[in-house]
């Protein structure tokens, strides 16, 4: 619905921000995710689809390494960022996070004002000297996430007073505050009424202009709205990644055509 | 026949209503119970419930009420001068009880027939001797009134309890003739079991409630008539703990409660610390095995009883303490004279207390939900950064909760200052002095041989009422802190 037919045409030229390979998942003595091999553009939205269970979600959060505190869960494979190993021993997960944004299901603001929700990331990381590069840095991500205009006369109220969709709009500047290179979002509208699904979706769109945004979601509509590439999980497989015109219009392997056609999920 | 019988045949009236009413609810319903309007059971259950509760109820409000009854109407036979030469009313009924539990000891062994028991007169028969001779020793000889009033006091508890027997055992039957002639396919039986069964449930919580009206009504009465002997003024604001029982003592709470508080707080800053530090360790580091085996092994603590604390604070504790401030101690510096102090009592109740503020904190921190750790690391915050600014905020309201709960125990703690501080009323800042706390004081102005009546004993009754105060406004604070914080979160 967003998708700008010029930028579909230059999506080739795009570095690529993410290579995963050969990728596996181990939950205790399942086998939750096999031999996933995916590579993630910048500046560009790709949408994780497939039934539940299928390991998308999963998939994700290997990529921040969130999987990291499950003590039961083991990840295989490579995964680069940026042509760096993300689970290379040197490598501090604390620090890569911040570089990884990662926006969940439910909104989950922290129970803090609206301002110390935003600037919890950028004091953490110590990003502003002053107080009022760190007002600055609130109100830009707040801007940046579509939420500036509702909330600039309350910034001392809590966070969890705000609306559902606010407060996922609230999550989502949270994340961009740290001024990560990557989004993952994992189902962000599933727990958003369709207007506010409207207005993340908005916002999904834009943001594309200044990061990598990797979706998981259970709406192919919504995945057809957002994302210009797609990849289709099914039971711990990636069984087809490609533009999301593509996939949704001309599906390579059978199992993508019957998922998209309601006949399996 | 004893209350242990009467109970027995109500039970059984109930039992038989609860086989007729089914038997009748079935019959009515010609042997299909899909026809009836409950269960068979509740039928049954009905009947037992209509013939049991009002029964048992009746007596319970009888076994309160008789003995007042039966005391009053019994002084009312006492003469004026027998009260003037012993003193008291209450002193003449004790004997007068003495003597009738005397004389029904000897018609239980046999000495005395009903009839005799009822007709011995003081002056013809040695009714010291001869109740002696059955065992029950009486102090002085028995006078002529006291006698009388006696044989009064075992015929009206004779008639009485003739009397409730047949009261119970009628209420009972008749509450099985109304149910089991209510008992039909089209009574709602299952409605009125529940409604009935909610009563019962009311009556327990009532009871609880009840009960603690009652004691702080029972110890009101007793603070007021301490107020009578003792001038308030003295007692909230004087500055010395120094009873007398020749009379002319100083009673004044502020030394025992600033001991009190003291203590507590020397309890709280061991308590607090170890306490949530462990919590949080068990609950966001501590892999599964660890606090599988370490919670329960913290929690052991809270079941040691508090003497058993006591005794650690006495013989290791304070010997402890005093090998480091003592005069021949570790620094030399003579500090501390013996091994009671504040801060061994401080000490050993903030240990009593660890399990306490842990296991409740542990709790809380792990109902704080997952999203929100999930949330933090995401944004890239390290574990502890999670824990302290977010994880910890949000349990707060419940984390003070904790804190004044344990506080509220360290201010009630008994057996732990009785070993470890000492029993000197007094000022002073320096931890490592003897000083007491209200309940000590409670406990040995009780247990003297004082009079009751005198304001040397009734002052343990001020000093309970003022510690519930105290504690009842601590747990008040809790719950208004708690409300306030929730109310900011969610």
């Amino acid at each position: 619905m967003y998708d700008a037919p010029s930028l579909e045409n230059t999506l080739d030229q795009k570095a690529i921000k993410i290579a995963a390979t050969d990728v596996q998942v181990y939950y205790g003595d399942t086998h939750a995710i096999k031999d996933v091999s995916v590579q993630i553009q910048d500046n560009t939205v790709t949408a994780f689809i497939g039934p539940s269970g299928c390991g998308k979600s999963t998939f994700l959060r290997c990529l921040n390494r969130m999987n990291d505190t499950i003590d039961i869960c083991r990840v295989e494979g490579k995964i680069l960022l940026d042509n760096e190993d993300i689970y290379d021993p040197k490598v501090d997960p604390v620090q890569l996070r911040a570089k990884v944004g990662m926006v969940f299901q439910k909104p989950n603001p922290f129970p803090k004002s609206i301002y110390d929700n935003i600037a919890y990331g950028p004091k953490i990381h110590g990003l502003a000297r002053t107080k009022a590069e760190l007002d600055e840095i609130v109100e830009k991500s707040l801007r940046r996430g579509a939420i500036w205009d509702e909330v600039k006369d309350r910034l001392q109220s809590p966070g969890t007073g705000l609306s559902g969709g606010q407060q996922q709009r609230l999550c989502i500047a949270r994340a961009i505050a740290t001024e990560p290179e990557v989004l993952l979002m994992d189902e962000p509208c599933s727990a958003l009424d369709p207007i506010a699904t409207a207005q993340v979706e908005e916002l999904i769109d834009e943001l594309r202009a200044n990061f990598s945004v990797v979706i998981v979601t259970h709406s192919m509509q919504q995945a057809a709205r957002v994302s210009q590439k797609t990849a289709f999980f099914h039971l711990g497989n990636l069984v087809e990644y490609g533009d999301t015109s593509q996939i949704f219009t001309t599906p390579v392997d059978p199992r993508t055509e019957s998922y998209i056609t309601g006949r399996i999920g | 026949m004893s209350v242990f019988w009467l109970v027995l045949i109500v039970f059984a009236i109930a039992a038989v209503a609860y086989v007729l009413s089914r038997a009748r609810a079935m019959k009515s319903a010609e042997g299909d119970s899909r026809k009836l309007h409950s269960l068979p059971h509740f039928y049954a259950a009905n009947g037992a419930l209509s013939a049991a509760v009002p029964a048992l109820l009746v007596l319970a409000i009888w076994l309160l009420a008789q003995p007042s009854v039966i005391n009053s109407s019994v002084a009312r036979v006492i003469p004026d001068h027998v009260l003037e030469q012993s003193g008291s009313l209450d002193l003449v009924m004790s004997d007068v009880r003495r003597v009738a539990d005397g004389l029904d000891e000897a018609v239980r062994q046999g000495a005395m027939t009903n009839a005799e028991a009822d007709d011995v007169r003081a002056g013809l028969t040695d009714v010291r001797r001869r109740l002696g001779d059955v065992g029950v020793a009486l102090g002085s000889d028995v006078r002529p009134e006291v006698l009388y009033a006696a044989q009064r006091y075992r015929a009206l508890n004779s008639t009485g309890a003739l009397l409730r027997n047949i009261v119970v055992i009628l209420i009972a039957l008749v509450g099985f003739v109304l149910s089991y002639s209510r008992t039909h396919k089209d009574f709602r039986a299952r409605n009125v079991v529940e409604k009935g069964i909610k009563v019962l449930l009311m009556a327990a919580a009532s009871l609880a409630i009840l009960t603690t009206v009652g004691i702080v009504l029972s110890m009101l009465f007793e603070t007021v008539n301490f107020f009578k002997l003792h001038n308030w003024r003295d007692f909230f604001f004087g500055t010395t703990w120094a009873p007398n029982f020749r009379g002319d003592s100083e009673l004044s709470i502020l030394p025992l409660l600033w001991g009190t508080l003291y203590i507590s707080i020397i309890a709280l800053l061991v308590a607090v610390p170890i306490g949530l530090f462990a919590a949080i360790y068990l609950s966001e580091y501590a892999g599964p095995k660890v606090r599988a085996f370490a919670k329960p092994l913290l929690e052991i603590l809270a079941g040691i009883p508090t003497i058993v604390y006591g005794l650690f604070a006495l013989l290791t504790v304070g010997p402890l303490l005093l090998n480091i401030f003592g005069a021949e101690g570790l620094l030399g510096v003579g500090w501390m004279g013996g091994a009671t102090s504040v801060l061994t009592a401080g000490i050993v109740m903030g240990i009593m207390l660890i399990p306490f503020v842990s296991s409740l904190s542990d709790d809380i921190i792990n109902s704080v939900p997952q999203s929100m750790r999930d949330g933090s690391l995401g944004l890239g915050a390290t574990k502890s950064e999670t824990i302290r600014q977010v994880v910890i905020p949000a349990a707060l309201p419940g984390i003070v909760g904790a804190i004044l709960l344990a506080a509220s125990r360290a201010i009630g703690e008994t057996m732990i200052v009785v070993m470890g501080a000492g029993a000197i009323a007094k000022f002073s800042l320096n931890p490592l002095e003897t000083m007491t706390t209200i309940t000590t004081r409670i406990v040995s102005q009780l247990t003297g041989d004082g009079d009751f009546s005198s304001p040397e004993t009734l002052v343990a009754f001020a000093l309970g009422l003022t510690l519930f105060v105290l504690t009842l406004g601590l747990n008040v604070l809790a719950l208004y802190i708690v409300r306030k914080y929730r109310e900011q979160y969610e």
